[in-house]
């Protein structure tokens, strides 16, 4: 699985959105656990919990081990990390766009200023 | 904090007519986003952000789709969905940009909405990935790099 190679975008939508958030909440705390352990203590059912372990899975969140007949999720910590830097890093993006167009308004309108 | 939005908002030395302009025409979208933008300016209207792509050199592309024009006070524009889909709630962003006039300055105010949605939409190809946020990312950690950038 290429992890790194998820783009930002995605990252930010897998981890932001409510449920998923809970469910790496509850695997960060319990370091590894099943589709069935999940859902007992969420108020979804085990399917809807395993859709959410697929998305996850796919972006690299969370990486499957069996074991035995079970299958044991746990959180991969470094995609997780960058997760959660991503929403920053998507909100600095829109601090540096919004100061590049306050320089261009503000020359535009000098030059304006200085034909008049 | 909600995590499901951006939102910011920064206060222009210009009157509102310039910004609209800086904001909305796409010479201008060129220097403050990408290389070349092309935009339809009419609400249902598509847009076009080219870019060289960091890492293989070759040109790389954002589409969006525009959802509101009410000059010189709203742009709002639907982006990140895949590329062919109908960008909608479920699968793409929501970027709006409202300017105020405040004595002869402007103020921008900044939404970027819609991290919270349940669908990912599609999985993206490899192909895709060029397109997306990391060469967006990049390009914008080259502006970082050549301008003076407050905060």
């Amino acid at each position: 699985m290429p992890t790194g190679k998820v783009d930002t975008e995605t990252l930010v939508a897998a981890v932001t959105e409510p449920t998923r958030r809970q469910l790496l909440d509850l695997l960060l705390e319990r370091g590894e656990s099943t589709v069935t352990a999940l859902a007992d203590g969420l108020p979804i059912t085990r399917q809807a919990v395993s859709k959410h372990l697929v998305l996850l899975d796919r972006v690299g969140l969370v990486e499957a081990r069996r074991a035995g007949r079970e299958t044991r999720y746990s959180v991969n910590v470094e995609q997780f990390d960058r997760a959660t830097r991503s929403l920053g890093e998507l909100a600095a993006a829109w601090d540096r766009r919004l100061d590049r167009i306050k320089q261009l308004a503000e020359a535009v309108h000098a030059q304006r200023q200085e034909r008049t | 904090m909600s995590a499901d939005r951006i939102e910011r908002e920064i206060e222009i030395e210009a009157p509102v007519d310039v910004v609209w302009s800086v904001v909305t025409e796409p010479h201008h979208i060129a220097s403050w986003f990408t290389d070349s933008a092309t935009l339809d300016l009419r609400p249902g209207g598509d847009g076009r952000f080219d870019f060289r792509s960091r890492s293989t050199g070759g040109p790389a592309t954002v589409q969006l789709r525009v959802e509101r024009v009410e000059p010189p006070r709203l742009f709002a524009f639907r982006w990140t969905h895949p590329e062919g889909a109908e960008p909608d709630e479920t699968n793409s962003l929501l970027v709006e940009l409202r300017l105020e006039p405040a004595g002869d300055a402007t103020r921008l105010h900044l939404v970027e909405s819609g991290f919270e949605r349940a669908d990912l939409g599609q999985h993206r190809s490899r192909a895709d990935h060029d397109t997306g946020w990391d060469v967006h990312l990049g390009r914008l950690r080259e502006y970082a790099a050549r301008s003076a950038v407050r905060g």
